[in-house]
């Protein structure tokens, strides 16, 4: 009995602990975030003196109404738009047909086909080959090469390909076939309609990655109309190129000081604001993708 | 001999279907592959890869002997090594603990927050820690010297860049790398926890004997994953963070791959720097691969 006791009370304690870590991790997952937000509708001398650090100080939306004059900004943003939705559309068009494909037993040398794949998940040309090779087909400074580049993760196919194999019956393809669908029938008409789970965790994972890529454009890319939102955030938030710009072009006088200042000073919130407006559309996206996502990764973790 | 022409010609569509991707596989993966040649030779754009003289292993040798490379090593070394110590068990301490919570709505709540992070971009990921570390006007700076310290300047410092780059690396991913054990724990035996209540044992002997041993597998496949990629860190984050103060704890193999070749237009003795990653990366790949195999009978190929 006493041990009985002791166990429900030390498990109450475990409880409590548990729940305290958690709490604790939460709170450090969360504050960052909402510091942002604070931040970017605060008052710049607020956040530059650390006032902030609860709750917003002197409410403005000053550095809101600035980053929508900043042009380019808006550039960056319609043309990663863009590379996103093509992007994730190419990739889905050859993704999940190849992983339908693969998850099939009639596939003569698919093991083969596997091998193929997969040596390129751990052994590539490397960094110079592969821009000499984009190169070769006339793709540097051309939006396609955004478009193009990546259209499969063989780590994606092998997650879809685990999918089809474990969750669509070989007796509803086998019962289409007697029917007399061919295989195109039967992945457009059947299969397709049965994958929304995965058709969903392949776009979250493809869409995330052409929202969030600057390196390839850095690379590829030369002519500013072409940048993706990525490289301006790169060069206002690392580089913090607009206030350098500015430092350049004048000759100090104490008036263009005060100027300056001012201006490095609604460069932060400048930057809390931009932080803000690049990342929330996906911060919208993703909590009604969970379920499938969740669902994803336990797909992809039976061993492909 | 007739059954497997037959068998080709009535699943012609299928290779239909996978056609597009291995041309492109072919195309950008395998092609630039033959361009690693170059690394053996002494490559000039307007003899192209075949033309350009050969030179053996004397980019090797240059690199070996370079002012860099013990420096290039060590930093690479040593953030794979912190990733693992940190980045390797924190999600799996998450996921059991997760387990452990009653309330659907505190555990949902946690994992919304948790995964939120790893949707930032590197950009405004390494944007934020600039702004959180500026020693001026930073958070973080204001917060130490609220509680009476001094002002660091971290990311001038290179033997603090390892920490600014591990912490914010877990910050970020922890919760989403806590996914697929989280997955992992809800396939335990619900009756062998019951059972082993009955018996007396504590929530935390449960979780030792019970639920732990169930995520092995999958912590021993993620753990080989993880030390096939451990010369090839995250570069677009590390290349961010650089500045011309940190640079001693912050050039790592494949920042000082892209420097070399892309901005000093060296593009041999880049590629061999590069395959030189690869190859490293393939032996440790393989290593832990035959490692897990004899300890835990387990292993990926």
């Amino acid at each position: 009995m006493k041990t009985i006791r002791k166990q429900i009370s030390g498990d109450k304690f475990f409880q409590l602990m548990v729940t305290i870590i958690l709490t604790v991790f939460f709170i450090i997952e969360l504050y960052p975030m909402l510091y942002v937000v604070f931040c970017s509708i605060s008052n710049p001398d607020a956040v530059a003196s650390g006032e902030v650090l609860l709750w917003p100080v002197g409410i403005t939306l000053q550095g809101y109404q600035k980053v929508f004059q900043y042009r380019d900004l808006w550039i960056g943003y319609g043309n990663t738009i863009f590379y996103t939705l093509a992007g994730t559309a190419l990739n889905l068009a050859i993704t999940l047909p190849c992983a339908y494909a693969m998850s099939r037993k009639e596939l003569m040398g698919r093991n083969q086909l596997m091998l193929f794949f997969m040596i390129t998940m751990y052994v590539s040309g490397g960094l110079i080959p592969t821009y000499l090779n984009v190169k070769s087909f006339g793709l540097l400074d051309s939006r396609w090469c955004m478009v193009i580049l990546g259209a499969i993760s063989v780590y994606n196919m092998i997650v879809a390909r685990t999918f089809f194999a474990n969750s669509i019956p070989d007796e509803i393809i086998e019962a289409a076939r007697i029917d007399g669908c061919n295989d195109f029938r039967i992945f457009g008409k059947i299969i397709l309609p049965l994958s929304k789970a995965i058709t969903g965790v392949l776009v979250l994972y493809y869409g995330t990655g052409h929202w969030n890529a600057y390196f390839d454009a850095m690379i590829y890319l030369d002519d500013r109309k072409k940048f993706p939102l990525q490289l301006f955030l790169r060069e206002i938030l690392i580089q913090s190129k607009f206030a350098e710009e500015a430092l350049t072009d004048s000759t100090v006088s104490a008036e263009e000081l005060a100027y300056l200042a001012e201006l490095s000073k609604n460069a932060d919130l400048m930057k809390y604001c931009i932080i803000i407006v690049s990342t929330v559309p996906l911060m919208f996206i993703y909590p009604k993708l969970q379920k499938f996502f969740e669902k994803g990764v336990m797909i992809g973790s039976v061993k492909g | 001999m007739k059954t497997l022409k037959k068998r080709l010609v009535t699943s012609w569509q299928l290779y239909v279907l996978v056609l597009p991707a291995v041309i492109y596989i072919a195309l950008f993966a395998y092609k630039p592959m033959y361009g690693i040649l170059i690394a053996f030779k002494n490559f000039s754009i307007r003899k192209g890869v075949w033309g350009s003289a050969w030179v053996g292993f004397d980019n090797f040798k240059r690199l070996f002997n370079s002012y860099w490379f013990p420096v290039i090593m060590k930093n690479t070394l040593t953030l794979s090594a912190l990733s693992l110590v940190l980045g390797f068990p924190t999600p799996i301490i998450l996921a059991l603990l997760l387990n452990e919570v009653k309330s659907i709505k505190f555990k949902n709540a946690v994992q919304t927050v948790s995964y939120a992070p790893h949707f930032i971009s590197t950009v405004v990921m390494c944007g934020m820690l600039t702004l959180f570390l500026s020693p001026s006007t930073g958070v973080i700076n204001k917060i130490i010297e609220l509680f009476g310290g001094e002002a660091i300047f971290f990311l001038q410092e290179a033997n603090l860049f390892k920490w600014v780059y591990e912490l914010s690396n877990v910050w970020q991913g922890v919760g989403w790398s806590s996914i697929i054990y989280f997955a992992a724990l809800s396939s335990v035996d619900k009756g062998l926890l019951e059972a082993a209540e009955i018996d007396g044992a504590t929530r935390m002997q449960r979780i030792w004997h019970i639920n732990l041993p169930e995520i092995v597998p999958t912590i021993v496949t993620m753990f080989i994953l993880k030390c096939g990629q451990i010369l090839s860190i995250g570069y677009e984050k590390v290349y961010l963070l650089q500045t011309d103060a940190n640079i001693s704890g912050s050039e790592i193999i494949s920042t000082y791959v892209y420097k070399v070749g892309l901005e000093q237009a060296d593009f041999s003795f880049s590629t061999a720097t590069g395959l030189f990653n690869t190859v490293v990366n393939c032996v440790l790949l393989i290593t832990a691969n035959q490692l897990s195999k004899k300890v835990t009978d387990s292993g990926l190929f």
